[in-house]
């Protein structure tokens, strides 16, 4: 890891005044500090946002949740009220990393995190996102990669908590000097045919300020399921989120959204329109399963994640819907 | 939050800068002096990347360490205050093994930076014990036989004792969620689970005893 300068801004102003060349926002600092210690990130300064009160917290009204970006993981996973309404975004926080990780790691910080994949994170392989030519992953190991999208970049999308909240259709504040533009979380992620060499849509002079969750129809139901290669903490094989508005037995409104098999957390339309207008039984969980991964393209080794997806898609909806 | 750096000094940072004979250090206490006239009008406080005095509050006793603001809490505790119970394993987080508590939170001291610690309440293996009396799940280990190499022990303790803490009461499930993160290659995990259950089992006996 390389030396650096440190500053604590302790306002969203403050820190927006700090941002530029050279410099690197830090919260928790988990996933930031494993890309300086291999060498992918050298930060002339940090700008440490987590002493910024106003960022960190869990608020609940009738409009909808808001989770300030430093807000912890252990914290979410733990806000009863959120659990409550919110049950998959709670369960997401959850499965994330290792307890001692969520105790630091923050909301804002998984959203934000770059890629896992190991050519990515192995400093002498100068792959695409890296401004390279190339993805050494779709020709090389890839059990781990993605199974949709993967024509240019077989990364997959590591973070848990971006795939609930693209159920619940979130919003990001980013705020710059300028102002704060609010973004939806399914068109912040940015897949490898827009720009290889980015995720997110946030620009360099902004500041993410506050993951806000509109809050769903009465009557709506959600699950997350985490498929990993061990039962204690690992990073997942696949995930699933689901929300159903269901009313008079039937499904009104349907999410189904697939994290760590694409670039971007991946909604399957075909899944959603699969159960939209049904009753949840489990023939209809089984042919919305079918139907999303029905244009899977895997590579040569991770064809088992087919498999693996379409199960804990069928799974999650039943457990959705109990 | 807000007090996470209150323990950094520069003032004391200047004073140990000035002492040490290095010329790099030395360049850098100047190139400070002058950062933190213009840091004055313009905005908070920059450390680094030299040398920084930070006081770390660990085990009951406020410590000073001088450190550059890249150095991990875990590299703060074993090599600046001599702490070496505290292991380095992986060094990403992923198998904690230099699991501490910060405010009684239990964490990854790789992936924490030590000034980020500063002015927080850190517990180490080192200060679990009281006195000479074992911490409940350090005597259960030891009963148990919950360990083998013991290089993932003294993260394994702090987590299990971090469980006990905040759940006297803990099933089965609650101690391999609590764990989850701890990678041991022995795989004592049975052990481990066993002596957190016991040593939760006979600290509630003998506070009803002590009732």
């Amino acid at each position: 890891m390389d030396r650096f300068e440190y500053v604590s801004a302790t306002t969203v102003a403050e820190a927006l005044a700090q941002l530029g060349e050279g410099r690197q926002v830090k919260a928790g600092g988990i996933d930031l500090l494993d890309r300086m210690k291999e060498g992918l990130s050298s930060p002339k300064r940090i700008v440490n946002i987590r002493t910024i009160s106003e960022l960190d917290g869990v608020e609940i009204d009738a409009s909808g949740l808001t989770i300030g970006p430093t807000t912890t993981l252990a914290t979410v996973a733990a806000h009863e009220p959120l659990r409550d309404s919110y049950r998959a975004i709670a369960d997401a926080a959850r499965a994330a990393a290792t307890p001692q990780i969520r105790n630091v790691a923050t909301a804002g910080g998984n959203l934000l995190q770059r890629p896992r994949c190991w050519y990515f994170r192995e400093r002498d392989f100068d792959c695409l996102r890296k401004g390279g030519q190339g993805c050494f992953a779709q020709d090389g190991a890839n059990r781990y990669h993605a199974i949709f999208g993967n024509d240019l970049c077989a990364m997959v999308h590591p973070s848990d908590l971006a795939v609930p909240l693209t159920a619940f259709d979130a919003v990001l504040d980013l705020t710059s000097a300028k102002g704060t533009r609010k973004v939806p979380i399914s068109t912040f992620y940015v897949g490898p045919e827009t720009d290889p060499t980015r995720e997110t849509d946030l620009h360099r002079d902004e500041l993410l300020t506050a993951i806000r969750v509109p809050a769903p129809p009465p009557g709506t139901r959600s699950a997350y399921f985490k498929q990993k290669e061990k039962e204690s903490a690992d990073w997942p094989l696949a995930g699933v989120a689901v929300a159903l508005q269901i009313s008079s037995g039937v499904v009104q409104r349907a999410s189904v959204v697939l994290g760590a098999v694409a670039a971007t957390p991946w909604r399957s339309k075909p899944a959603e329109a699969a159960l939209t207008g049904r009753a949840i039984d489990e023939a209809a969980a089984r042919r919305a399963a079918a139907a999303a991964v029905a244009d899977a393209k895997p590579l040569a080794w991770n064809g088992y994640k087919v498999a693996v997806l379409e199960t804990i898609i069928r799974r999650t909806i039943l457990e959705a819907a109990s | 939050m807000s007090d996470s750096t209150k323990g950094v000094s520069r003032r004391g940072f200047l004073k140990g800068a000035g002492s040490a004979a290095a010329a790099t250090a030395l360049l850098d206490s100047a190139v400070l002096t002058v950062r933190e006239a213009t840091a004055q009008i313009t905005g908070p406080p920059v450390y680094g990347p030299g040398r920084t005095e930070l006081a770390l509050h660990v085990n009951g006793s406020e410590r000073t360490v001088l450190v550059e603001p890249r150095t991990t809490l875990a590299a703060a505790l074993r090599d600046e205050l001599d702490l070496t119970g505290t292991k380095v394993v992986c060094d990403r987080g992923a198998c904690s093994g230099c699991t501490v508590w910060i405010d009684g939170l239990p964490v990854a001291s790789c992936m924490t930076l030590a000034i980020d610690a500063a002015g927080r309440k850190i517990t180490t293996i080192e200060g679990l014990a009281t006195g000479d009396k074992l911490h409940p799940v350090q005597e259960a280990f030891i009963e148990k036989d919950a360990m083998q190499c013991g290089f993932c022990t003294p993260g394994m303790v702090m987590t299990a004792a971090a469980l006990l803490e905040r759940n006297p009461d803990p099933t089965l499930d609650d101690v391999k969620e609590a764990v989850s993160g701890n990678l041991c290659r022995c795989a004592v995990y049975p052990q481990v689970f066993e002596a957190t259950l016991a040593a939760a089992k006979k600290r509630k006996a003998s506070q009803i005893a002590g009732s």
